[in-house]
This record gives C-alpha cells, structure tokens and sequence, in this order.
C-alpha cells in the first residue's frame, strides 16, 4: 500500500486502529488496548474498520465473472422489444399487433389493455400502465412490446404494429405547464393546468425576519436537467417456474419496490414472486422505480411459460430516464451586515416529464434541506412541479436537493461579495452547529462542515489564490449536508427500513443476507466490513448474500444513501447478537466475565490478557455445541422525533447528515469562453470511514458526476423530442477531462451510525457544481445563472458584465479567402 | 425461425483456444463473443462505439466489439476479459484494479482492462506517463469512478509490470 502515493488523503480525527494497536498482521499477543478510544461495544478497538481493503466483489468485477441482468441466460428463453410513441402527446385511437404476431418466430404480444393496473413509486402519484392504453405522453412512452425466439425478431415484429394517433399539442416547457389554455397530460379537475405539485411551507417569522435585515438579496437560477446514463443498460429476465412461481432478475437498486409493485400489476400474491438484483451497472437514483419492460417481460413471462428477456438500447435508457429535473428557482435572502441570515423564501419549479415517479419527494427535497447546511431562522418555501411531454424526471445522485445548492451557494457569493466577507469566512460563520435543530424541524447530529470547511481551504492555499484576481483564473468554494436516509419509506408502513440475518457456519465462515442492491456504491464490501468487524475476523471470510426477496431480509433499496447507515446498523445488530452469544461460551471456556471477550484477527480473547484466547472456529463451533444453530437477527428503523410536525414533514428527515466543502480551481479561455477545471479538493464529514478507499472512490465519483453538470451534461429537447439520446452527443466527461481530485475524509463519529459512519455516495456531488460556478464567476467576474457552464454562457456573461460590447463582436473585418495555391 | 440471414460456420482463437462457432453473418463480434460463445464478461453499452464497454482485443489491439461483424474475426486472435489471467493468476492490471478500488459497478471495468492490458503489455516494462494512460483510456467511459483510481491502477500495474521485466 505504501507504493500508492498517487493520491493525499487524510483523517481528520485518527481512528482507533492505531491506537489498539493492530495491524494485519500483528499477533494477538501484541494487541495494546487503548481504552478510551474503543468504540461502544467494542472493547479490543478497530480490526478492520478504517483499513483499505479490496471490496470483497472487486474480483468477480475484474475478472468479468460478475453476472449482471443481461448476463442472464436461460434454455428457451424469449427475447422481448418495447414498441415507443413517436409523438410526444397524442390520443392512441388504434393499437393493431396482428400483423406483427404473424411474423415467424413472434411468440407473443402485449398492448396497454393486458396491463390496466396503474401503479406509480409513490403511492400518492399511481399514474402509470405499463403500457399506453388511450394516451402517449412522451415521445418514448412504451406502447406495445413483443416477445420472438431472437432479439432481431422482435425487432422487426415492432415495425409491423399498427398505431393510429390522433396528436395533441405537446407542452414542453414549464411556461408551458402552467398556462390554462392548453390540454391536461393527466386530467385533473381541479386543476386547469399542468401542475403537478404544489408545496407551499413557512416555518419562523418572515415578517420579523425580513423587517430584521440590514439588506435583501434577490436571485433567479435555472438548473436544466440532465440523465443517470449508467454505463449498463436497464435489463430484465422473467421466468416463471412449473411451481407457477415467478423469478425477476432486474437491474434495479430497489428490488423491494420492484417486487411489491409487481405484485400489484401482475396482481399476483407477491409470496408467488421472487426479485433477484444481481450487481446494477450503475445507478445513481435511475434504477430506482420499476420500468415499463420489467413489469411487461414479468407478464410475457407468465404469459408464455417461457423465460423473457429485455433488455434497453442506449436510446431507450434516455428515454426511461428518471432524472435530474430541470428547476427554475428564485431566492429572497435577508442578512444583517455581518451576514447572518435573517429570513430566507425559497421558489422552485420543476419540470417534472410526462409522469409522477418520486416527482412529489423531489418537490419537498428541492426545499427541505435548505436549512441543514446554514442557520436560518426564518424560512419560506414554495414549490411546484408541473407535468410536460418528456421523459419522466425522477431522483438522481443528490435527489432535489442538487439544484437547490446550486442555486443557493451562488447566491451565498453574491452576498458575500456586496458585504466585503471572504466567500469562505462566510460559509464557516452561518454553517449550522452539531446537535441543533433547524427551523423545519430536522434533528441534526454530528456535523463536520466548518471542519470540512477549513480542510479543503487550507489544503489548497484558498485565501492567497482567492486574493490574487487574475482574470482567467478562479477558486471558488461551495458546501453541502445530505441524508443519511429518507425518514420514510416512499410508502407508510411501521416495519423497520433495513433487515439483515448474520449466520455461522460450522467451518468458520459467515454469511450476512441483507436485502440491499449493489450498485457500485460498495454496500457488498460495506455489510462484510461491519460484520467482520464484529466478530473479529477477516472481510474475506464474510460471504454476502444481498438483493433478493425470497433469500434475504428487506432493506428499501439503494437510494437516499440510505445503505451504510440503515442496512449497515441492521447488519451491525445482527453481528452483534451472534457474537452475544458466542461471547457468553467463550467467557465460560477462558474463564473471564463476558464484558471482556474481544474479537479480532479470528480470535476471541480476553482484551485484558490477549494470550488468554481461543480461535473464531473454536469458539464458533463451542457455541453450535452448546446452544444449537447459530444466526442473529437484525434490523433498524430510524428513530421517533427526528422530523417537525406538519405536513409534508416527511421528507427531509433523517438519522443524520453528512456535510461536504468543495473547493473547485479553474481556467477560462476568455477567448472562447471554454472552462478547464484544473483541481477540485472536496472535504467530506463521513461520521466513520468504514473502507477510506471506499468512500474516496466516493468523492471523486461525485466530482466527476457534478462536473459532469456543471459544464456539459443536459437533457434537452427539439420539436417534442430528445435531441442527442446517444452518448457520443449527450456529453460526459471522459478521463481527458478529469483534473486532479484531492478527497480529504473529515471524521465526525457519528452516534447513531454504524461505527459512526455516515453516507459518502451523494453528498460529494453537490457542492462540486456550484464550486466551480463560483470559480469561474471569481475568473471572469461575472456570473452565468444556469447550469451547465457553457462556453457561450460564459461569453454572454462576459459581454453583459462589460455592457455588451467586447463579447460576442463580429470581427472588425473578415480574411479575403485566398485562391488555393498550386503545388 | 428467424429473420436473420442463415448461419456460417467460423473459426476462430478465442482467449487462446480454437473454436468453431455457427452465427448468423449479421452479428457483431460483440453479440456472438456473448451470445454464442457465452462471455458474458464483455459488455454493451451503447452498441454505437461510443463508450468502449465491448472492447475486445483482436490480434492483441484493442477494438470495439459492437461495431466489428464476427465474420471479420475468421482465424484471429480474439482476447476477452476472461483470457485475461494466466490460470487462476490475475493479469497484474486486474489485480491492481481489484487493490485500487477502480472498478465501482464493475460494467465498464472489462472494457477498460482490454485498453489497459494493450497498453500495458506494449509498453514492455516501459514506464508509462500519465497523459500516455489517460490516451490509451480516452475512448472507454465511465460513471462511478471519476477515473482517478483507474489511471492509478494502470499506472501500479505498469509499476509492477516493470518490476517483473527487471527481476
């Protein structure tokens, strides 16, 4: 490990590994205990938290044994391809497949009518069918899909549908949305328009606030909305069993919700489905509902008593889509001389696309969590979230709450700078404290963020390169809290959130089965580490048994970086019962009280005279012999008065919050207006780093994500349809555009975590975009209000900021082009 | 029954073994490496070359499975991921990938290797830099890492690759 110095990283507090005394491969003769610093629980210290290890998945992912949805293969299994609208609002007056069932090798067909259950991830917004039955709201809507013996079959059967439309004007703007004259893409009749949504929340006195101010500032923003565009594409098997049970493979990082929705469309009893989610290709919140070709290949499946697969093209996927909503917002901020807010009225319209999905969460998160990074005392919020004829919007990487940040920490720069207070002196004066409450209500716990604050500022000479003013170049900074998970389940129930089931075997290994998806975000790793942890012995010697309905407890899926915290404190509890009683034999055999035994490098000793041990398979097997079988149980839900008590409270809440500062460096061609993001340093409060090289990995996913957004990623739309859904012009950064990043894991410990870890996996993307808006304003002095930062934008905030007449001239005079010269 | 054209009989050195293998003549080496050869270990992701996933090395270069016809492949060297490790011993840049933390979702990862492995196994003990690396990768794309690690992971390989060649 020590060759590895291509990277800086650095703990803010130092974790107890060191303390105790252990390394990998120290004897337990050798171990030091430290008491003070041993976590509850853990009298020996840390073994393996904290330690950088190979994720215990990372070698079926590097050998290409790793079986994903689409690496599914099954005798006589059945291909399946999704007819799509190609308007973007049109009544369906025909739906005709019996041409397309003539051709040879179709097997079968299903058109809106087999499957009239609506359904929607959110119980309050069921308007979905799996197919478009009288209306197509998006050009993409699934219509109709076919099932043949091969893939270019059913392909082919698809041009031989018949669909009659009759078109309808298409709404494709949030102007658009809000106008009366135009038709309703889900009839309401309350309503006259297309609004979806509306929130309107007040919490504190705004009157008083306001009146309190020395000053008011007043932005406008726009963030425009861009896709997941996981590498792997969504992908389904659906096999039904001679047992007349059903078997769904799906990429998908909610296979819970998957198999209860299911239930409901097929209107099956959901004891007679199986959700399988094998590794997900990448998720980032677009893997999070179930999909049109899941729901349909699970019916073709039953339909035709062969397995069915379906699998979406690149086009489809943008189409699927589920992301990042485009928001327009509007701030009103009052502060007194120093800075120190006084009042604060959020506005946010979203454009939310052709259906529901978590459009109502993201409604609440655009405003939610605007009060857990900086104190406010008064605050104001108003959201709406209106219908349009595009793909659907839904959660990705930052949920709602990534426009919002973006928005506010700009406007944060602006009133900084008219107050004369350095932009970062500024954050660190108005973050909010640990163990505060916040003016909506939310619980906030451990929090790191003046810590993270300082750390990526000092890292990187903030104050000097901030002072400098050389036009072209630019330090920005920027910060953030998030969930450690939703409050609640996106449906109500009072079973807990997160369920896991630890087991001993008789030769000394030990599986955890715990209903979480893995998506890359290392939950495998994760749950492996905990439980190693807890029984002292090696994360390799944990097998992990995850995402599947009839093996494994239910865990709500990966999203709201829910997983560490919740899964992780269910696999924590479940470890810890096995080890209880474990415990109690080995006291017996080593003759000491049970408040003694520890648990490490596959030994249970006593910690105050660690010669005095047996081995774990001793120890293991004592345990079988004398109180039978052994497994533990698990699970967590999140604790009682952690939320305010108003409608709409549900959202927002949760168990903790992780914080994040990001310092972004960057260079504008003022020429062309083109952005170079030189570094990026980004200090995150991860409460406890369970695996560092984990939760770096992390970071710098979230800053390559975030910038990503920041300078060119954008969903966008010409004439009613999705202008680039191709990779090559739907812009991602590649690794040419990747600067340095500079992670710094700020430890907090957090009370209620799992070994006092936190989330890592979205709380690092958001303060990365408004850091580098905020850089290239400091580089130009000027500022472009929307994302992404385009070189045109930045030219036209050039040319508005020198009043319109050095940018964007025409040249004084054009070359005369010149006769092509003989060889 | 099928619309697609009749099979031909092909072939082939797949991960150093000769195989024979029946497909129709329309299919990408992509789709028959997973289809009917059944390596599933190399990936899809855009079926248009633009994102690397399917990257297969044909006669030790890399190259674009989804845009190349299998037919094309007769009598060449085909590598996919799974022929990437020497018996139960891991190429050194999947080990590094595996220590490094670069491979997140695991999707894109076997296409990265193939560029790496090609890169790597040219340079011959040569010291890489890094913008050789980044180069060598620009035409594979990925989501969850950011690249950091995986540049890191190229270059310990190619760190302990040299090593080999001198000891």
């Amino acid at each position: 490990m020590a060759e590895r110095d291509l990277r800086a990283v650095s703990t803010a507090t130092n974790p107890d590994i060191d303390a105790a005394g252990f390394t990998a491969d120290s004897a337990v003769s050798s171990i030091a205990i430290a008491a003070p610093a041993a976590p509850a629980g853990k009298p020996e210290g840390f073994s393996v938290v904290g330690k950088s290890t190979p994720k215990v998945n990372s070698f079926a992912a590097v050998t290409g044994a790793a079986i994903f949805a689409d690496d599914v293969i099954l005798p006589r299994m059945l291909h399946g391809k999704l007819l799509r609208s190609t308007k973007p609002h049109a009544r369906l007056i025909k739906v005709d497949c019996s041409r397309a069932l003539e051709l040879p090798g179709v097997v079968a067909v299903a058109t809106g009518a087999d499957l009239p259950v609506r359904y929607g991830i959110l119980p309050s917004s069921p308007d979905e069918t799996v197919l478009a039955y009288d209306t197509v709201r998006y050009v993409g809507d699934p219509i109709a899909a076919v099932v043949a013996d091969d893939e270019l079959t059913a392909e082919e059967a698809l041009d031989l549908i018949d669909v009659t439309y009759e078109p309808l004007p298409s709404i494709m703007t949030i102007d658009a949305a809000l106008r009366d004259d135009l038709p309703q893409i889900h009839e309401n009749p309350r309503r006259t328009n297309n609004v979806h949504k509306e929130v309107h929340l007040e919490f504190g006195d705004m009157a008083a606030g306001y009146a309190a101010a020395d000053r008011i500032f007043e932005d406008e923003y726009f963030f425009e909305g861009n896709t997941h565009a996981p590498m792997e594409e969504h992908s389904v098997v659906a096999a039904l069993g001679a047992d007349s049970k059903l078997t769904i493979w799906a990429s998908t990082q909610t296979p819970h919700y998957l198999h209860r929705i299911a239930a409901q469309v097929l209107e099956m009893p959901a004891s007679r489905i199986r959700v399988i989610a094998p590794p997900v290709g990448g998720g980032f919140g677009g893997k999070t509902e179930p999909f049109a070709h899941e729901l349909v290949a699970a019916y073709l499946a039953c339909k035709t008593g062969r397995p069915v697969k379906i699998t979406l093209t690149r086009q489809e996927v943008f189409y699927a889509h589920r992301g990042r909503h485009p928001v327009k917002m509007r701030i009103k901020t009052g502060v007194k001389r120093d800075g120190t807010i006084t009042a604060c009225h959020l506005q946010t319209w979203l454009d939310g696309g052709a259906y529901g999905s978590y459009g109502v969460a993201t409604t609440y998160y655009t405003g939610a969590l605007s009060t857990v990074t900086y104190k406010i005392p008064a605050y104001k919020f108003d959201g709406c979230r209106v219908f349009t004829n595009k793909p659907p919007c839904g959660p990705k990487r930052g949920h709602g709450t990534t426009q919002p940040r973006f928005a506010f920490e700009c406007h944060l720069d602006a009133i900084a700078d008219v107050l004369g207070i350095d932009a970062a002196e500024y954050r660190r004066r108005i973050a909010v404290d640990p163990h505060s409450t916040t003016v909506n209500g939310l619980r906030i716990t451990s929090c790191g963020l003046r810590e993270c604050i300082d750390a990526a500022t000092k890292r990187t000479d903030y104050a000097a390169k901030r002072a400098r003013r050389q036009k072209g170049k630019g330090i920005g900074i920027a910060a953030s809290s998030y969930l450690c998970g939703a409050g609640l389940a996106v449906y109500w129930n009072e079973m807990p959130h997160s369920g896991a089931i630890v087991k001993v075997d008789r030769g000394g290994g030990v599986t955890v089965f715990c209903g979480t998806s893995e998506c890359g975000q290392g939950s495998e790793h994760m749950l492996a580490a905990i439980v190693a942890e807890t029984l002292g012995i090696d994360v390799m010697d944990v097998r992990v048994c995850s995402g599947d309905t009839d093996l494994t407890p239910v865990d709500l899926g990966s999203y709201s970086s829910r997983v560490t915290f919740m899964a992780g404190n269910a696999a924590r509890q479940a470890a810890a019962r096995v080890r209880s009683q474990i415990a109690d034999v080995a006291a017996a055999k080593l003759g000491i009280a049970v408040d003694r035994v520890g648990f490490a490098l596959r030994r249970v000793f006593d910690v105050d005279k660690p010669e005095n041990a047996m081995n774990f398979l001793e120890a293991a097997q004592a345990t079988e012999a004398k109180l039978g079988t052994i497994a533990g149980v698990g699970s967590y839900a999140p604790p009682p008065g952690i939320a305010g008590d108003f409608k709409g409270s549900g959202v927002g809440p949760s168990p903790a919050y992780s914080y994040s500062a990001c310092v972004a460096e960057v260079d504008v061609d003022l020429e062309t207006g083109a952005v170079t993001v030189e570094k990026i340093t980004l200090a995150h409060d991860v409460g406890r780093a369970i695996n560092p090289d984990s939760v770096e990995g992390q970071i710098e996913g979230g800053v390559y994500m975030g910038l990503g957004e920041a300078l060119m990623e954008e969903q966008i739309f010409r004439a009613g349809e999705h202008k680039i859904p191709n990779l090559l012009d739907y812009k991602t950064p590649t690794i040419l555009d990747m600067p340095p990043v500079e992670s710094i894991i700020i430890e907090t410990d957090d009370a209620e975590g799992p070994f006092g870890a936190k989330e890592a996996g979205q709380g690092p993307l958001n303060p990365v975009i408004p850091a580098i808006a905020n850089a290239v304003a400091d580089a130009i002095g000027a500022r472009v209000y929307s994302t992404p930062v385009t070189p045109e934008k930045v030219l036209k905030a050039l040319d508005a900021a020198s009043g319109g007449v050095l940018r964007l001239r025409k040249p004084a005079a054009v070359p005369t082009p010149r006769e092509p010269v003989a060889p | 029954m099928s619309v697609a054209p009749p099979k031909v009989l092909l072939a082939m050195r797949v991960n150093g073994a000769d195989v024979e293998c029946a497909f129709s003549p329309s299919k990408t080496l992509l789709e028959v490496v997973r289809e009917d050869l059944g390596l599933t270990g190399t990936k899809h992701g855009c079926e248009m070359g633009h994102c690397g996933a399917c990257t297969v090395l044909v006669d030790g270069v890399p190259v674009l499975s989804c845009l190349e016809l299998a037919v094309e492949a007769e009598a060449r060297e085909v590598t996919t991921v799974e022929g990437l490790a020497r018996g139960a011993e891991m190429h050194p840049v999947q080990a590094a990938f595996a220590e490094c933390g670069a491979a997140q979702c695991g999707y894109c990862t076997p296409g990265f290797l193939m560029s790496a492995a090609a890169l790597l196994d040219g340079a011959e003990g040569r010291t890489l830099t890094q913008p050789e690396i980044a180069e060598a990768l620009a035409g594979n794309l990925c989501r969850c890492t950011g690249y950091t690690k995986i540049i890191e992971a190229v270059a310990l390989a190619n760190r302990r690759m040299a090593e080999q060649n001198r000891g």
